[in-house]
């Protein structure tokens, strides 16, 4: 088990930080890069352009950035924003706080209507109320994210009830398929015929059959919401690290976007490689 | 076939007939601006009204559903050819290669799929001709869409690597990228298909997302993207409800190719 702890920390470690170089190879490669439109400043007198353009001349190299940038995140030291001119630490902590908020209530609310709206369906078994949930989990797949966020908007509804809408049919559809998978096991067939009662049935025999695979869509919707940050903080003006994302790249602000892209893949391998070690750990026990 | 799924099959053959004939259905073309009627309501000149600009909403929506469902297999074709490539033939090799090819892929999974597309998206010129944005874009989908088909195909090619014909094939003296050309490749085609399937619906609500937010297809060329960014300037629904017909037509579309897939897949499973 500790073997395996340490073998996903180090794979862990490895993907994030070949990730943070490559976005910074292209950042350093994106056209834009390297433009400041201070330096078309009249007033700036001609050393202040230069001090302007020696400023960034870390940045030139990549390969010397990415080593200075970890030298200095070893020390706590994450650099300074060029485009909103704060330190990316202060911009980090502040922002991670909204979409924290955000994406942590959307992935409940979207777990909670998934799995109850699962629930009733296979508790119901009525053919009707299986088609009903199909076709509304089937309804908002077929809705890009950012036009939920857009008529999240339009109806002045929360940010995280878009990413909850999100996330909601992947797993409705998912936690659907395996109860209906589960049901059709000879030992639920076996307790029905016993005449148990329904919700016993989802409770005592269905539930502990999906649980496990369960976890392992629990880290993929980490995913899914974090990556619908961006659309639903970039539309509906929320303040959070999607919002972030976005602007650094538009700005080529080199510091941040790396520091942004690290801190999401950290998360998004965290949260698989979570549910992974849980998975791992419930399957040992059985045995 | 079932019934569901023939009326999937009607509705996108109808869609994709109408959107490639947008030549001869639409009343005009997408950019020509009508300046005496900019916002205007239905009318029996322009069928869904007009935008902003006063240009012909019903031919946008056919040019841009052309462009959407032209350029969405394209994508896929590159992106389902580049894992073929990559998870196939790491599959196939197995060892070293099968290590690296698994950790470039987790690379690429390790971040969401709409965070990669958007921040790569906008690191990317923007300031381009509406041609060129148009290959940038689903370029972009093609190029950094493989990641989760080839790890479907590594995972495929390595049960076909320790199949039974595939050792016989050996016996007889049949090796390297020859026994993978014409041995493996052939086996592998119904997962293929189905990846390259599965990606066609997954590149189009991309395409929408990056559109909505000024990343994809420039003006004046239309898509559905461009279409759907109508939409943030609606107040309510019941404003000019026929804003809302490139969004159906997207879910329409969208809940087509579902239903298609939901069987395709399954037959790839059984």
């Amino acid at each position: 088990m500790l073997w395996r702890i340490t073998r996903h920390l180090l794979s862990i470690a490895g993907i994030v930080l070949l990730g943070g170089l490559i976005s910074a190879t292209l950042v350093r490669l994106a056209p834009g890069f390297d433009t400041d439109e201070h330096q078309l400043d009249p007033n700036l007198s001609a050393e202040s352009v230069r001090a302007l353009r020696s400023s960034h001349a870390g940045e030139q190299n990549v390969l010397y950035f990415y080593a200075s940038y970890l030298r200095g995140a070893l020390h706590g030291e994450l650099g300074v924003s060029h485009a909103l001119n704060q330190p990316i630490q202060n911009l980090l902590r502040e922002r991670s706080m909204v979409t924290v908020r955000i994406a942590g209530v959307g992935l409940l609310l979207g777990w909670l209507l998934a799995m109850a709206l699962a629930f009733i369906v296979s508790l119901a078994r009525v053919s009707a109320c299986e088609i009903l949930g199909t076709a509304v989990s089937g309804a908002f797949l077929c809705i890009p994210a950012a036009v939920l966020a857009l008529l999240s908007v339009m109806f002045n509804a929360p940010g995280y009830l878009a990413i909850a809408l999100i996330v909601f049919p992947k797993t409705y559809r998912y936690s659907r398929n395996l109860l209906a998978k589960a049901y059709a096991m000879p030992h639920i067939i076996a307790a029905r015929a016993r005449g148990l009662g329904e919700l016993r049935i989802l409770i005592w025999h269905a539930l502990p059959v999906i649980g496990l695979q369960m976890v392992a869509l629990a880290g993929i919707t980490v995913s899914i919401a974090l990556g619908a940050c961006i659309p639903v903080e970039a539309l509906c003006g929320l303040p959070g690290i999607g919002q972030l994302a976005w602007q650094a790249a538009l700005a080529r602000d080199l510091p941040l976007l790396v520091n942004v892209t690290i801190l999401v893949t950290l998360v998004t391998l965290l949260a698989n490689s979570g549910a992974d070690v849980i998975i791992h750990m419930a399957r040992s026990q059985e045995a | 076939m079932n019934l569901a799924r023939t009326l999937a099959c009607v509705v996108l053959l109808l869609v994709c007939v109408v959107s490639l004939g947008a030549g001869w259905f639409a009343p005009s073309g997408y950019a020509r601006q009508f300046r005496e009627a900019p916002s205007s309501p239905p009318s029996r000149q322009h069928w869904l009204g007009t935008d902003d600009i006063g240009r012909d909403r019903f031919a946008r929506v056919l040019y841009g559903t052309r462009i959407s469902l032209l350029l969405a297999p394209a994508a896929a074709l590159i992106s389902t050819l580049l894992a073929a490539l990559v998870g196939g033939l790491a599959g196939y090799l197995g060892g070293i290669w099968l290590r690296l090819a698994t950790g470039f892929t987790d690379l690429f999974l390790s971040l969401p799929w709409l965070f990669l597309l958007i921040t790569v998206r906008a690191l990317l010129p923007l300031n381009v001709s509406p041609l060129v944005s148009v290959l940038i874009t689903f370029l972009i989908l093609g190029l950094l869409g493989w990641a989760a088909s080839a790890r479907v195909l590594a995972a495929s090619a390595q049960t076909l690597r320790s199949s039974d014909f595939v050792l016989q094939a050996r016996a007889t003296g049949v090796r390297g990228f020859r026994l993978f050309l014409v041995h493996v490749l052939p086996n592998l085609k119904p997962v293929l298909y189905a990846q390259f399937w599965i990606s066609i619906p997954v590149f189009i609500l991309s395409e929408a997302n990056l559109g909505i937010l000024g990343l994809g297809v420039a003006e004046p060329l239309p898509s559905w993207g461009s279409l759907l960014r109508e939409l943030e300037g609606m107040m309510s629904f019941r404003d000019e409800p026929w804003r809302l017909v490139p969004l159906l037509l997207l879910i329409v579309v969208m809940t087509s190719f579902q239903t298609l897939l939901t069987d395709e897949t399954e037959e790839v499973a059984a």
